[in-house]
């Protein structure tokens, strides 16, 4: 299974829809759709990974680098997620601390505002 | 004797396929849906890692994995090629140190030593910014138990994984094993 990767525009955040498998094989092609996005100048994201299959460091070290680009815009970067086996991860490494985590990109986004 | 034996390339792409190889050998040996998530992510971590480090120091040798099942336990050992203890971050105990650790993930540190680390470098393979140990972080915060150790002839490092399949210790095995 690979990535897919999808992005809506939804007020001044841009919605990443990530799905598939995020590895060290596929984070790049995350990493350059996260760098793209904030050379065009959206520095409010919101990554649903309520689709994603699976996730290993390397694309955690993705989301951070990410984290870290709109971190210096004084942007923010808020996941959806509300799978055991991926939020597990995040619990594990302490990342929890560092990302905000949404159950939907409704209250995403709300928590926002 | 291993149930599986593999021996790859140290390419990235080839991690794909030891992990889809030891979900099916795990998921053949009926361990139960818990444990195999955790041994997907953790093979998947010692191999990505076992790739840098021969890449690093031997890029001409192969990962090798062992998977071995018995009535009671799932093993998996990774080991490389390159310099022994390469990408191993000992804590002071001498067991591994914990991903928060590594990461120092402080509540007041806002901004953490890794967190500065510049990752524009789109061709780095290495998890940008991310301390070099943070596979095996990962590693010890999903497995029953990991053993780290040299390699034959003090050549590289071999990463074993037990997971405890056994039905006294995981209840939820119970019905895989009595379906055997």
């Amino acid at each position: 299974m690979d990535l897919s990767l999808t992005t809506r525009q939804e007020g001044n955040h841009t919605v990443v829809v990530v799905g598939g498998e995020i590895d060290v094989y596929t984070a790049p092609k995350l990493r350059e759709q996260l760098i793209d996005l904030v050379s065009g100048g959206s520095y409010h994201l919101v990554v649903d990974m309520e689709g994603v299959e699976f996730l290993d460091s390397t694309g955690l070290g993705v989301l951070v680098g990410g984290l870290k680009r709109v971190r210096a815009h004084e942007g923010s970067l808020r996941l959806v997620c509300t799978q055991e086996r991926i939020l597990k991860i995040f619990r594990i490494t302490g990342l929890t601390k560092v990302f905000p985590i949404h159950s939907s990109i409704e209250e995403a986004l709300a928590a926002s505002e | 004797m291993p149930t599986v034996e593999l021996r790859f390339a140290a390419l990235n792409g080839h991690v794909r396929t030891a992990r889809m190889i030891a979900t099916a050998v795990s998921r053949r040996a009926g361990v139960p849906a818990g444990a195999a998530d955790e041994i997907k992510l953790a093979v998947t971590e010692a191999c990505a890692r076992a790739v840098r480090v021969n890449r690093r120091h031997s890029p001409d040798s192969p990962v090798h994995v062992a998977l071995i099942d018995t009535p009671d336990t799932f093993t998996i050992t990774v080991a490389d090629c390159g310099r022994a203890g390469d990408e191993v971050a000992p804590g002071p105990d001498g067991g591994l140190v914990t991903a928060s650790t590594l990461l120092d993930l402080e509540p007041e540190a806002a901004d953490p030593p890794w967190w500065s680390e510049p990752s524009d470098d789109d061709s780095a393979e290495d998890s940008a910014g991310f301390p070099p140990g943070l596979g095996l972080a990962l590693i010890e915060g999903l497995v029953d138990e990991v053993e780290i150790s040299r390699g034959p002839d003090g050549v590289g490092t071999v990463v074993a994984m037990t997971w405890h399949t056994g039905v006294d210790i995981d209840v939820e095995a119970a019905p895989y094993k009595t379906a055997r």
